[in-house]
């Protein structure tokens, strides 16, 4: 069925990655040196493999459009960063993360990919650590773990809720150790806006200087695209505001095909929307379901405050309806069970789309434990919830006064109101085992490709995910291909290619700004983010979709006829560089939802209401659709299928099941 | 949903680029929500300008989640607003009242220029960073991570320091514009685990150098960087970067 190659090894499953590293061809020390790599997003995936390829000797260009790679928004992951470590002695190892992952991914990734992200897990650990990365420890000295979603082990490790804060200074330092050594050439405040392909291979980009609006040509033997997820393409997300899918798109227009981009993850935690002028929406880490317990009131309707409901009156609805993992569920299945409740009626807030994420039950044990260590026997409720509280506080302070700050109320005193929102992005461009996209010479690593999370992402796996692909799995992979490449020359960015790169750039500025029309980016872009969240969010059906589809091709019409994008082109102009992302989020989204009408099933965030088991779980068709959708672009905004199949060898495949 | 009933004048530094002069402009928005964020005030009357055919303000901005470090509004005299240990993005109208003038201008600091209204450059933190702020490990080169136990205190002391977001507030405020508390959050971070030890003495020497050479002042410890840090980074960072820069000369055979 594949008409793909995804250049899988050969050889038993445990083996492939080991024999692959010792096998691939080397690039010598001399070489190295006058082989240039441009690597494109300065986040986990983008500045780990920036920094590392310097250190092995290699030319480095790194673009961010932030104004110093810290900002890049892997900075924001709050819960932690998984590791088959076994430090819990609980029966964790590389295979149960291999096997929790694919079940996690509802059986729609790549089994080879997913079991050299747990064979190099523990390795990112080790790495961070030997950076400075202070990672939350236990009184005995040594790394501590919590739990998080989709799993019965402890095997993520975190710094309060600031660990993509942490991870990322740590490859930030890296990388800020290379360029101080002039081995990386950094460009902040610049956005790619085109690859250039010479003999069908990726030579280069097309980059906007930001600040001064001019247009430069880059060359590079190879180009890496590190450059994040699409979440924005709903306006509302737990995304940065800068965050885009340009870079991706753009190089998908030039051959990279996009791979299964209907698979997006809604977050089940996260601050609801409280009114029109929302810019976007704010996490709560999913380590709040350790500790948090979600309910909403058995009675429809419910009016009273969240304390005046008594015990027996509240329905913990994931603890009844998945007794084996409780709260602890995957993401889709969490959202899709939040949805359910509040469509039923039972929501709570103004809004009544909310659900309470409640802290007291485990603040009170908390509380006993403390008094017990403090040598108080039979402390009353008061003494428990004080010393309980200390302790909640020390594990999520930041995230408490965060929702605190948002909402204006106080989570110690009342549960917290959640509602899902739209978080990761599992599609992505589509990459063979070496993350070489379908353009020779053009990489991608972390949110931004497609590789590892199937249809659904485990909570702290994103991390993992983007530091494997930078330190660990691309500087191996693009070797294989560099080593083909010590011939070549540093090609002059006066080469027709570059020039005619160059010009469709130029030209797609030159329209944005000359349109002149009545209504901003941001009108057009909160349209379209309407659009998705209704007809393309946590869950989807053909007569939507098809809604979807011509209400996006009419939008995009009436974008480039009618957007206005006041100022020119060679300034700083943050409307035109949101004209610009916009203009492809409109594209994406068509193809979106083109991709999640051509997927007649349910899996993981996918979920189409024609295909649900009895109990309204996602039911998944794996004698027709156990494959990657890779789209590939066809001029004049059309898409053409080609399909990758899965072949699960290691992994029995079944209905997954949390009960 | 919430359309909100404040009233507010705003005055605004706009400031066409590095080589023309700014001034404040007066603008008027109305029925601004108090459960709005600061930013999102910003884009009511961003979209109120394109609307009336003028150019919006520019300014940093990227998470709005109060992690990034990218925003950086200097509030009615001071950065980030009124509140306490709390981002620009983080901040809410709800600490505003109706008819409040609220006069809003960029980081200002000889070693942050201004790029166009309340944009800054803060590329000389990077440059401070390049200049030391790293263990010297390549990937590949690291132990099991629990082969180095390290107390919880010391762990937790460091990750304090490390919280630092790099948005330039303490720098800001500063009457010197000092960028003492953010190098020596990075310096500390890094002295006080086990694995910074090797480079501990030369760090300091090239972090402090490269400070100077950015044109950022010298600290006379009024500790207004601390009062106003949006992550609460501590006055004693500075105390410890002082000791380590003076020990440095004595301990340290490297001058760097």
């Amino acid at each position: 069925m594949s008409d793909i190659n995804s250049n899988i090894p050969e050889g038993e499953l445990t083996n492939k990655w080991t024999k692959f590293k010792s096998s691939v061809a080397l690039v010598n020390p001399s070489n190295k040196r006058s082989i240039e790599v441009i690597i494109v997003g300065s986040g986990l995936a983008g500045a780990s493999a920036a920094a590392t390829l310097a250190e092995m000797g290699y030319k480095v260009k790194c673009f961010c459009f932030q104004d110093s790679p810290r900002r890049a928004h892997s900075i924001a992951a709050q819960g932690g960063i998984n590791a088959a470590k076994n430090y819990q002695n609980d029966g964790d190892s590389t295979y149960r993360l291999f096997y929790d992952t694919i079940k996690g991914g509802d059986y729609r990734a790549r089994e080879a990919n997913v079991h050299r992200l747990a064979e190099v897990s523990a390795n990112i650990i080790d790495q961070c650590v030997a950076q400075g990365v202070p990672l939350a420890r236990e009184y005995g000295g040594l790394l501590d773990n919590r739990s998080f979603g989709g799993t019965q082990v402890q095997r993520t490790f975190y710094a309060a809720g600031q660990t993509g804060q942490q991870l990322l200074l740590g490859a930030y330092s890296a990388l800020e150790r290379q360029i101080g050594m002039g081995k990386v050439e950094m460009y902040t405040r610049h956005e790619m806006l085109e690859v250039v392909k010479i003999d069908g291979k990726a030579r280069g980009i097309i980059a906007r200087n930001l600040i001064t609006g001019e247009i430069e040509r880059h060359f590079g033997h190879a180009v890496v695209l590190g450059t994040g997820g699409y979440g924005n393409v709903f306006y509302l997300s737990t995304n940065a505001m800068g965050s885009n899918v340009t870079a991706a798109w753009k190089a998908h227009k030039q051959g990279a095909y996009f791979a299964n981009p209907c698979y997006t993850q809604i977050h089940p935690t996260c601050i609801p929307v409280s009114g029109d002028h929302q810019s976007k929406l704010t996490l709560m880490s999913e380590s709040l379901r350790n500790d948090g317990r979600i309910w909403v009131p058995k009675k429809k309707d419910d009016n009273r405050k969240a304390s005046e409901i008594p015990e027996d009156e509240r329905d913990y609805y994931l603890e009844r309806r998945y007794p084996a993992f409780g709260n602890l569920v995957p993401r889709d299945v969490a959202s899709r069970a939040a949805k359910e409740r509040c469509d039923a009626g039972y929501g709570v807030g103004t809004s009544k789309l909310a659900v309470y994420l409640d802290f007291k039950a485990n603040t009170e044990r908390y509380g006993k434990i403390e008094a017990s260590k403090a040598g108080i026997h039979n402390p009353d409720k008061e003494t428990c919830m004080r010393l309980g509280t200390a302790v909640v506080k020390e594990k999520y302070g930041n995230l408490f006064d965060m929702y605190a700050q948002i909402t204006g109320e106080n989570p110690y005193e009342t549960p917290m109101r959640i509602y899902p929102a739209v978080h990761y992005t599992m599609g992505g461009l589509w990459v063979d085992y070496n993350l070489m996209t379908s353009v020779p010479g053009l990489y991608c690593t972390g949110e931004a490709n497609f590789s590892d999370h199937g249809a659904n992402r485990l909570g702290a796996s994103a991390l993992m995910q983007g530091l494997a692909d930078g330190y660990f799995v691309l500087p191996y992979t693009i070797g294989a291909y560099l080593s083909k490449e010590i011939s070549v020359k540093a090609i002059p960015t006066d080469h027709p290619a570059f020039v005619e790169a160059e010009e469709r750039a130029v030209g797609i500025l030159n329209t944005l700004i000359n349109i002149k029309g009545t209504k901003s980016v941001d009108h057009f872009h909160k349209r379209l983010g309407h659009i998705m969240w209704e007809k393309c969010g946590m869950a989807r059906n053909a007569e939507g979709l098809n809604q979807a589809i011509a209400e996006i091709r009419a939008l995009r019409a009436e974008f480039w006829s009618d957007v206005r994008v006041p100022g020119t082109a060679d300034e700083l102009n943050t409307e035109l560089e949101k004209a610009g992302r916009v203009a492809d989020f409109i594209e994406l989204g068509e193809l979106m939802c083109i991709d999640a009408l051509d997927r007649n099933e349910s899996c993981g965030g996918h979920f189409r209401e024609e295909y649900q088991t009895e109990e309204g779980e996602a039911l998944r068709d794996d004698v027709n659709y156990a494959y990657v959708a890779a789209w590939e672009f066809k001029e004049g905004v059309n898409f053409e299928l080609h399909k990758e199949e899965l072949k699960f060898e290691n992994i029995k495949v079944a209905q997954r099941s949390y009960k | 949903m919430s359309t909100g009933n404040m009233n507010l004048t705003l005055k605004v530094w706009r400031q066409k680029n590095n080589k023309t002069a700014g001034a404040l402009v007066d603008y008027k928005l109305a029925e601004i929500s108090p459960d709005m964020s600061f930013l999102e005030m910003f884009d009511v009357l961003n979209e109120q300008l394109i609307n009336k055919g003028e150019e919006p303000v520019v300014f940093d901005h990227d998470c709005r989640e109060g992690i990034c470090g990218m925003c950086s509004m200097f509030i009615n005299g001071r950065p980030h607003g009124p509140k306490d240990l709390v981002t620009t993005c983080q901040l809410h109208m709800r600490s505003f009242k109706d008819g409040d003038t609220i006069v809003v201008e960029p980081w200002r600091a000889a070693a942050f220029p201004v790029v166009k209204d309340l944009t800054v450059d803060r590329s000389a933190f990077d440059r401070v960073i390049a200049a030391g702020g790293f263990i010297s490990v390549n990937t590949g080169n690291a132990q099991d991570a629990n082969n180095l136990p390290i107390p919880k205190m010391q762990a937790d002391a460091a990750f304090e320091a490390a919280a630092c977001i790099g948005c330039g507030a303490c720098v800001a405020t500063c009457k010197n514009a000092s960028a003492m508390l953010f190098v020596s959050a990075k310096i500390s971070q890094l002295a006080l685990l086990p694995q910074g030890q090797p480079e501990r003495y030369r760090r300091v020497q090239s972090m402090v150098a490269q400070m100077d050479a950015e044109g950022f002042g010298n600290c006379t410890n009024t500790g207004a960087c601390e009062a106003e840090c949006p992550k609460g980074i501590s006055l004693e960072n500075i105390a410890r970067m002082n000791r380590d820069f003076a020990s440095a000369k004595f301990i340290s055979e490297e001058t760097v």
